[in-house]
């Protein structure tokens, strides 16, 4: 190595000392992380979907029990969904601001709308007018819903320990970073919810 | 359960008598086409195999004098780095006609994968026989169907059929998905449970051909073993016609008792005898096993010793099939197995 | 470090990168190591002992099949012994190998200190082992699958496989499929935003190029198989019916899961040997490899081929012909781009000058080996052959060729290229040679064989055999050539053994190689790089040194590395990665628990998540200390 050199005679160098020590966006590593679960989930989704359809072919009667979920709860879930995208934004900008009262705030508004939804969650499957074992309808059903609600825990927690964490410290940069990119996987779960619930609920009506 | 050394050997013993059954053995051989479709099949092979043959020699060829060409004086040679500044135009344009000629054989061999496929859906059926095939863990359940359904009649395990008349294989499952392979005479499909699946073939030469289950399908996947004998139509005319007859009545007194024993037991639960009593479907139909070369799928050889062994204690000869042991007096069996014999 | 400090690396700056990157010492020490190289090693070492129990596993089913009607070992445990096989080989060995392989290179490959998430990279090495070793558990304890290693439906439902032995393989495929997802979206961003500066896209090593390619795949192809076998799980566990005909469920809907993830599946084990090929022709030939921009594209074109074939694999059951034509005809079409391949590596033979060694031998293998393998697909690739040849022997000999002439044969060619780079050790020549020539002539002698035993009609998965058949001979022959692997990787075994001690020395360039990872030494100081290196070129140990040549700014006092942008690796700005810790750990023994719990209950996911939960939360959790250190130094962007 020319770790001898004296530095009059060493080989020009780039030297980075001077750049941020962390970023935001797809400029960091974790945003990457972040895209890369997303399209696992996306994938399993879409395969979930698939499924759906394809078995669905197989047979004459669609839902096997002929009995389609009820709307109300899902309709209503998948607005309150749609509206926890509002403190989410507000969340993500003020993190890629470095607004920590903001954040506070916007964090705290999701959780409120991750309670709410999860709540509303749980009467969704109380109204889903079937059950996974009685036929490979109510299976596919209740894997589909299933499937997303452990996103919603997830995602929920995530939160919650983001959170907390945002009041109690110790903070840094890295930690707007973490919620910006937890912001973007919220909106992935919120918005990957509207072609299942198009499954799920109309797919069993048409 | 532990398999005691009795039945151990007994396993060994039946095993090695497998190989007498197929003595003057039928084939089971994808490259001896009997029958029009595996000829349509073997076509293809030949067909691939030349091309692929010529481009393994070919690529292997240049590969090798590539290797024989270049100086071997690599070992601490400072690299030689004009590629990285000017393109190798000569060696793309080698790399260019080698991928082209592959593309021109790659749809050469599509296109022969098309006519073979079409010259396979394209098999005459006229007067074709109709077998509804049910695979079952580890057994063949044939059925023979007709127009006129008082013609139709139910064996297991072997089939005959007449040489130059196309056969249509209805395929279903009772149970886990199998696949019926006949080499000689065509390719194999799947049964799939839920669903059915047709398979066209015809003989074009008398013999016996064996076929085998190939899809795993549990315990004793290796000894699902069908057998399909294809004789003149006369002679298959004559075979289906015997088949349809019910069982004779026994004619001794042992086979009396045999029958007794039949039908008093738990082997009427399974099997089926026509013209009697026995109605059951979950074992093979009985009513013609003493025409039949084997036991068990193809597995032992239809003789008085194994068809004892077999009531006696299928398991020690092919573990884990559905047939439970039956412990009889040793008269009993005698008088069983006599009456068995008359099933002709 | 700021820029009016001394800029160039002095001794004592070398032993504070050291200690800095290090793992720490002891027993706590041991399961908190997330250096990539530890993590990466014992990946590897793991990997090549499932290799080794798949492959007496394989001995045993040929000792079985040695003579007709034999009976060494019973049916039951004849088929635990394939299903074992093929999972061992196909689940814990072949992907997760080379996974491993690249975690030790492709930081070094890219100039890079670490891999992007060090501590994800340890979990994911635990779940993987957990998971293996709850299968083998299983198998021990005679509650082995024994099912095949693709588990078709409903043989692998509750009604015909009760009990839990199918779970346990379901299982396992939860726990490798997670690590191996986890894998990837290391690998990806690792290669994506921390390749040194000057590294753009077009400069980067080819084996680098394979391992964006198949990590991409994994995160779509992955996903299939873990979907598959949820459902089998919820079919035996709580009674859904996704793979039940009589309510409505569909058996097939299992080999469309599975195949969509089985096919890929092997593009995933194919695909990084071609970068081993690469890198060892590049430096044997002495020449850089012929039409790189031919060959990225090539892969990228076989990645995306891979994931349209999968109904190949399906065509002896009932499907729509046209349909089946379709698959044919992308089953021929991939084999373009791997014959752009094979050209553009014969051409840079063929205008090199040799330098024969080891790890050349074991690619040249992949010539005639995977060239023969390939051709029978394009056999099996048409639906009317396939019909004959599906489910036979001649199978069992086209996947062995493809998969140990296109990655076992180059893997070992890796080990004996790379050794002197992980252990500072050269591995003997002679017993290099004796290595490669019994497993070359062992395996045709093995494999060969099983071409004529499907074209004269032996099925797959049989524990016997009649003897009239007359399919002995060319067992008994293969059997003699099984050994004789089982040889020669003894062999393989002896000479790593002997040169970990003995080997000559290697220094940090044994073999003139032109990638970055011979710019340092033989094994790798802990931190890879005492300065970072900025790239001019491919090849860049082969240019004359560029302006600049190295990176300075970064402290040696923390773990910080400078992250670039995605296609031309300029600096964009540096990101101190966590400590050592033991909470991968033990969160992978949290999880291990959720897993094998729900296996029995499913409750157990919800219990079992609370320790997951709390495992995590402390593992992410950051230290009051470290923040207030980063905090001090930070710099916004």
């Amino acid at each position: 190595m020319k770790a001898s050199l004296p530095p009059d005679k060493q080989p020009a160098m780039l030297d980075v000392g001077h750049l941020p020590t962390f970023a935001f966006g797809h400029r960091s590593p974790m945003w990457w992380g972040t895209m890369g679960l997303i399209a696992i989930e996306t994938t399993v989704f879409a395969l979930v979907v698939m499924s759906y359809f394809y078995l669905r072919s197989h047979v004459d009667v669609w839902p096997m029990s002929q009995f389609a979920p009820d709307l109300l709860w899902g309709t209503v879930n998948t607005a309150i969904m749609l509206a926890s995208a509002l403190p989410n934004w507000y969340a993500k900008r003020a993190a890629e601001r470095l607004d920590l009262q903001a954040v506070r705030i916007g964090l705290v508004l999701c959780l409120l709308f991750g309670l709410a939804f999860l709540g509303i969650r749980i009467l969704e499957f109380a109204t889903l007018n079937t059950r996974w074992d009685i036929n490979a309808y109510g299976s596919v059903v209740w894997m589909l819903l299933g499937l997303h609600t452990v996103h919603l825990l997830t995602d929920a927690y995530d939160t919650l320990v983001l959170t907390v964490l945002m009041f109690t410290g110790p903070l840094e940069g890295k930690r707007y970073v973490d919620v910006s990119e937890n912001a973007a996987y919220w909106y992935f779960v919120i918005f990957s919810w509207i072609p299942i619930y198009a499954v799920i609920y109309w797919g069993a009506r048409i | 359960m532990a398999a005691t050394p009795l039945r151990y050997l007994a396993g060994i013993a039946g095993a090695c008598c497998a190989g007498t059954v197929l003595a003057g053995a039928p084939g089971q051989n994808a490259l001896r086409a009997a029958g029009i479709q595996a000829e349509h099949i073997g076509w293809l092979w030949n067909l691939t195999l030349g091309l692929c043959a010529l481009v393994f020699a070919a690529v292997v060829g240049a590969f090798l004098l590539a290797l024989w060409r270049a100086p071997k004086d690599g070992a601490g040679r400072p690299p030689d780095l004009a590629s990285l500044t000017r393109p190798e135009r000569g060696i793309h344009r080698a790399v260019a006609w080698a991928t082209g000629t592959c593309v021109v054989l790659l749809l050469l061999l599509l296109g022969a994968d098309v006519v073979t496929s079409r010259a396979l859906a394209d098999l005459p059926l006229r007067n074709a026989v109709n077998i509804e095939l049910i695979g079952h863990q580890w057994w063949w359940e044939a059925r023979y169907r007709h127009a006129d359904t008082s013609r139709n009649f139910t064996t297991a395990n072997e089939l005959h059929i007449p040489v130059g008349r196309p056969v249509v294989i209805t395929l279903a499952s009772n149970d886990v998905i199998h696949s019926l392979w006949i080499p000689n005479l065509q390719g194999k499909r799947d049964l799939i449970p839920g669903r059915t699946t047709l398979l066209r073939l015809r003989a074009d030469r008398a013999g016996v051909y064996r076929g085998q289950c190939a899809e795993f399908c549990g315990l004793q996947h290796a000894l699902m073993a069908l057998e399909v004998t294809a004789e003149p139509d006369a002679a298959y005319e004559a075979w289906a016609a015997h088949q349809r007859q019910p069982a004779p009545p026994p004619d001794s007194d042992t086979a009396r008792r045999g029958q007794q024993v039949f039908l008093g037991g738990t082997c009427m639960m399974c099997h089926t005898i026509q013209g009697t009593s026995a109605q059951g479907r979950l074992g093979p139909d009985l009513t013609h096993l003493a025409g039949r070369r084997t036991l068990a799928a193809g597995t032992l050889p239809n003789n008085r010793g194994y068809l004892s062994g077999w009531i006696a204690d299928p398991h020690a000869l092919k573990e884990g099939v559905n047939m439970p042991a039956n412990q009889l007096p040793p008269d009993d069996l005698h008088a069983l197995v006599s009456y068995l014999e008359t099933l002709k | 470090m700021s820029s009016d400090q001394p800029t160039y690396a002095p001794a004592q700056d070398a032993a504070t990168l050291q200690r800095t990157w290090s793992d720490p010492p002891g027993l706590v020490g041991w399961f908190s190591a997330i250096n990539h190289k530890t993590i990466s090693l014992r990946f590897m070492i793991t990997t090549f002992v499932f290799f080794l129990a798949g492959g007496v596993l394989a001995l045993l089913m040929r000792l079985q099949l040695a003579r007709p009607d034999n009976r060494l070992v019973s049916p039951d445990l004849y088929n635990q012994l394939f299903t074992m096989h093929g999972s061992t080989m196909m689940f814990l060995f072949a992907v997760p190998v080379m996974q491993a392989v690249a975690m030790y290179l492709v930081p070094l490959m890219i100039g890079a200190r670490s891999v992007a998430f060090p501590r994800m990279n340890a979990f994911a090495y635990w779940i993987f082992t957990f998971g293996g070793l709850m299968l083998y558990a299983a198998f021990f304890l005679d509650i082995g699958p024994d099912v095949g290693w693709f588990a078709y439906a409903p043989l692998s439902g509750p009604q015909f496989s009760p009990g839990k032995r199918v779970d346990f393989w379901a299982q396992m495929i939860t726990f490798t499929e997670l690590a191996a997802l986890m894998e990837a979206v290391i690998l990806i961003t690792t290669i994506l935003k921390m390749r040194a500066p000057g590294m753009s896209l077009n400069r980067m090593p080819l084996f680098v190029w394979t391992m964006l390619v198949t990590s991409f795949m994994v995160l779509f192809a992955m996903p299939a198989v873990m979907l598959a076998s949820t459902a089998l799980i919820t079919d035996r566990l709580v009674g859904t019916h996704f793979y039940n005909p009589a309510e409505g469920g569909d058996v097939v809907l299992w080999q469309h899961l599975f195949w969509f993830f089985g096919h890929p599946e092997v593009y995933l084990i194919f695909i990084p040997p071609l970068g081993f090929i690469s890198s060892i022709i590049a430096t044997f030939a002495r020449r850089p490899v012929v039409a790189y921009p031919a060959m990225v594209l090539a892969l990228i074109a076989t990645a995306f081929f891979a994931f349209g074939l999968w109904v190949h694999h399906m065509f002896a059951a009932n499907l729509p012909e046209l349909g089946k034509t379709f698959f044919t005809a992308a089953s021929l079409v991939i084999a373009i781009p791997t014959a752009v391949q094979i050209f553009c590596w014969i051409a840079t033979l063929w205008s090199g000058h040799i330098a024969w060694r080891t790890p050349l031998l074991f690619v040249l293998a992949f010539f005639v080996i995977l060239l023969l393998g390939g051709l029978t697909g394009l056999m099996l690739a048409s639906v009317s052959l396939d019909t004959q040849l599906h489910d036979t022997f001649f199978v069992v000999a086209h996947l062995h060729y493809v998969l140990l002439g296109g990655a076992v044969f180059p893997l070992f060619g890796a080990f004996y290229y790379w050794f002197p780079k992980f252990t500072g050790r050269m591995l003997d020549e002679r017993l290099g040679r004796w290595n490669f020539w019994l497993f070359f002539i062992g395996f045709n002698v093995a494999f060969f064989p099983m071409h004529l035993l499907g074209l004269e009609g032996m099925p797959r998965r049989i524990y016997t055999y009649p003897k009239a058949l007359d399919w002995g001979a060319l067992n008994l022959t293969a059997t003699v050539g099984a050994l004789t692997i089982g040889v020669s990787v003894l062999l393989f075994i002896v000479n790593v053994l002997r040169s970990r001690r003995h080997g000559a020395p290697a220094g940090a360039d044994p073999w003139q190689a032109g990638t970055l990872e011979w710019s340092v030494a033989s094994p790798p100081p802990a931190s890879n790089f005492e300065q970072v290196p900025v790239v001019h070129g491919r090849y860049p140990l082969w240019l004359p040194p560029g302006t600049p040549d190295r990176v300075t700014g970064l402290t040696s006092e923390h773990r910080e590395v400078l992250i670039t942008s995605v296609v031309d690796a300029a600096p964009d700005h540096r990101l101190w990665l966590p400590s050592s810790s033991p909470w991968p750990f033990l969160c992978a023994v949290a999880v291990t628990i959720l897993f094998i719990g729900s296996i029995f209950t499913p409750w157990a996911m919800v219990w079992a998540a609370v320790p997951v939960a709390a495992t995590a939360t402390v593992w992410f959790w950051p230290k009051r200390h470290m923040t207030a250190v980063r905090s001090a130094s930070e710099v916004p962007p």
